[in-house]
């Protein structure tokens, strides 16, 4: 190796759990940033990082004068801010929060109880590097607990926003660790974005177990600054009869990718990941999804869409894997990309691994222009090109959005999908 | 001057001539119907008049209300007031049929210099004209044409031409794939659109429609020319004798 990998230098042994985050390094270091030299990093390349010298977020200010209008959900909800990673509890909002459910910040989690934080940070680090590289950096983070059969009575709004000092790029590792135990339900929103012009990379892993009945939706809004990189892990275990509906809405970043690992321990399970890309300009937008079918009689849905214009890239791998006693699975996957542009650029590659035979599984991937068919119809109405344009780009993506199951973070997404959807136009990239 | 004024209409598609000439003039209030075997051009000659793309015209000019119909984008034609009513109307999941529906009307209205109708006069507007034709609230709440029937999908065509009240509708094979009580249904939307302003194109294979859309005048489209006009009476022939005597004839 000519050099060694990107931060190495920047580890410090003197910040908490120095052997957890030793053992991050070392793995992160063996292994260096992913590319396309990894199947699963074929279609995205980290090279640009690289060029931007980031600085450790831990000297970086973590003020704000406001939150971003890119962050805003008009959502009624419990409120964690994180700024370059770290808890701002001015910002926050916590109050009111039931019995039986706990919001901590990571950092407050392991000043408190060293040894508790160790052992529950230690269960989501696969190897796999970048959440290695998160293990070797955290130290902050949101810890949500929900006690057996408690509800979560409003959706908990985690804001993480991206503040690079001026002019200099800045990195952050958050760690997030949600945890419902049996018959608990919440509602987990993420909002991220960021301000000021330089760039900045969010590493972002969120550790979440879902116990035997219990409910979690979880829904992301990456509307990050047009400089950054976003990358979020999210590893999800589910128990028997453990619900999960994930979302994920891409509009910013420059590059963003959204990797969701989630293994069904137990039968009965409904694992949904949906999500809605919208890449304009320059953008690389990744969905990465692995759903490992560990146990018989689950079942998993994927519907995933995007819209892209410009020069925007998309990439959507899928891998679903049904072991062999996990009869009676029932798993679907759907990928479809919208081109609207001649140099706009979708990869897919959906895969089913099947070792059970009573199984029933299915994926289907389509990548396509706009039909003139139906904008002929539009129009043969009276409707103007650029009016039916707009009509027929929306219909598409809303179909995504109704994926969400809560009305008002569905339409508080509407309302961020369809300011970006405004700005297009009939032939922009074509 | 003619409401509608088509001379010496010549169409290819793909370089392949469907259209051979045609000359057809309407008036004003006048009901026309064209008629003729299948593959005889009917279908071209309705997407020539809405503009759509694909058809390339050799000779020949459409003028409407004196204007050169073929300078205009079909949006435009629309907006004029030009109305067609589709064989096959496509699906589109996520636009609420409404919703196109109001744009539709809006778009219509600011042309001719009147006001957009807020959604509770739209509303209103539109209910009383999906009653004629038997179309509940159900259906005006679905995407557009998603998980219609085919009298469905008919019935919603007329819907929009009841709404967006055009000067000259075309309706290509709006009784096709119709039963008798959908049949009767459409045929009286249509008889209520009747109008001393309003000029129509009734394009069909059969001439059942006609029994309840009474034309002033028949043309029977043919190895893409018209062969044969006439009165009402000609539909009637046509059904007695068939397309017999026009199918022979040299392309």
């Amino acid at each position: 190796m000519a050099g060694d990998a990107p931060f190495v230098d920047q580890f410090s042994a003197a910040a908490p759990l120095p052997a957890l985050r030793a053992g991050g390094l070392a793995r992160y270091r063996a292994a260096g940033l992913p590319g396309p030299a990894i199947e699963a990093w074929k279609y995205t390349s980290l090279d640009a990082l690289t060029k931007l010298g980031l600085l450790p977020a831990g000297g970086a200010p973590t003020t704000l004068e406001a939150l971003p209008e890119a962050a805003l959900l008009a959502v009624d909800g419990y409120r964690a801010v994180f700024v370059n990673g770290r808890f701002v509890p001015a910002f926050s909002a916590l109050d009111g929060l039931p019995k039986g459910a706990v919001v901590e910040s990571l950092a407050a989690h392991i000043a408190r109880d060293p040894a508790a934080a160790e052992a529950a940070l230690a269960g989501a680090d696969d190897g796999t590097p970048l959440v290695a590289l998160n293990t070797a950096f955290l130290t902050d983070g949101l810890v949500l607990t929900v006690d057996r059969g408690v509800v979560l009575d409003k959706p908990l709004h985690l804001v993480s926003i991206g503040r690079p000092p001026d002019g200099q790029g800045v990195a952050f590792h958050p760690r997030h660790l949600i945890r419902l135990a049996p018959d608990a339900v919440a509602t987990v929103v993420e909002s991220h974005a960021g301000v000021g012009g330089a760039g900045y990379f969010a590493n972002t892993v969120a550790d979440i177990r879902v116990e035997d009945g219990a409910t979690l939706r979880h829904y992301v809004l990456q509307n990050q600054a047009a400089e950054a990189f976003h990358v979020a892990a999210v590893r999800l275990a589910l128990a028997a009869r453990a619900s999960y509906e994930g979302f994920v809405l891409h509009i910013g970043a420059r590059l963003a990718r959204h990797e969701l690992a989630a293994t069904i321990a137990g039968d009965g399970v409904d694992c949904r990941m949906n999500g809605l890309y919208l890449v304009a300009g320059s953008q690389h937008v990744d969905n990465t999804t692995f759903i490992d079918h560990a146990q018989p009689g689950s079942r998993s849905r994927q519907l995933f869409k995007g819209v892209l214009d410009d020069s925007g890239r998309g990439v959507f791998q899928g891998r679903v894997l049904v072991r062999p006693h996990a009869q009676k699975t029932d798993a679907h996957q759907l990928s479809r990309a919208l081109l609207l542009s001649r140099k706009a650029e979708m990869d897919g590659k959906p895969e089913l691994e099947i070792y059970a035979d009573d199984v029933r599984c299915s994926h289907g991937a389509t990548i396509g222009s706009l039909d003139q068919e139906p904008m002929f119809y539009l129009m043969s109405r009276g409707i103007d090109p650029a009016t039916a344009y707009r009509m027929l780009v929306e219909a598409f993506a809303v179909e995504a959005l109704d994926e969400i199951s809560v009305a008002a973070i569905r339409d508080a997404f509407a309302t961020h999908a369809q300011a970006w959807l405004a700005t297009r136009r009939a032939g922009g990239g074509a | 001057m003619a409401l509608l004024e088509i001379k010496n209409l010549h169409v290819a598609v793909d370089d392949r001539e469907i259209l051979k000439g045609i000359d057809l003039t309407l008036d004003a209030g006048e009901v026309h119907a064209i008629m003729g075997p299948n593959g005889s051009g009917k279908s071209t000659l309705s997407y020539v008049l809405a503009g759509r793309e694909g058809y390339a015209i050799t000779a020949g000019t459409i003028r409407f209300q004196g204007k050169d119909l073929l300078a205009m984008a079909p949006d435009e034609r629309a907006r004029k007031g030009v109305f067609l009513a589709f064989q096959y109307p496509v699906e589109i999941p996520g636009v609420a049929g409404m919703t196109f529906l109001k744009t539709a009307l809006n778009a219509l209205r600011k042309e001719r210099g009147a006001g957009e109708l807020d959604a509770m006069q739209f509303l209103k507007f539109v209910r009383a004209q999906a009653k004629r034709l038997e179309i509940g609230d159900e259906m005006l709440k679905r995407a557009l044409n998603v998980g219609f029937s085919g009298g469905e999908k008919k019935r919603n065509e007329v819907l929009q031409m009841a709404v967006l009240e055009p000067i000259l509708a075309v309706l290509d094979e709006t009784d096709s794939g119709l039963d008798i009580d959908a049949l009767k249904i459409v045929a009286d939307g249509v008889n209520a659109l009747r109008s001393p302003e309003r000029a129509m194109l009734l394009i069909t294979h059969y001439q059942r429609l006609l029994d309840y859309i009474v034309p002033d005048r028949v043309h029977v489209l043919a190895h893409g020319r018209i062969a044969k006009s006439g009165g009402k009476e000609l539909a009637l022939e046509l059904e007695r004798k068939g397309y017999g005597e026009f199918l022979g004839e040299a392309a």
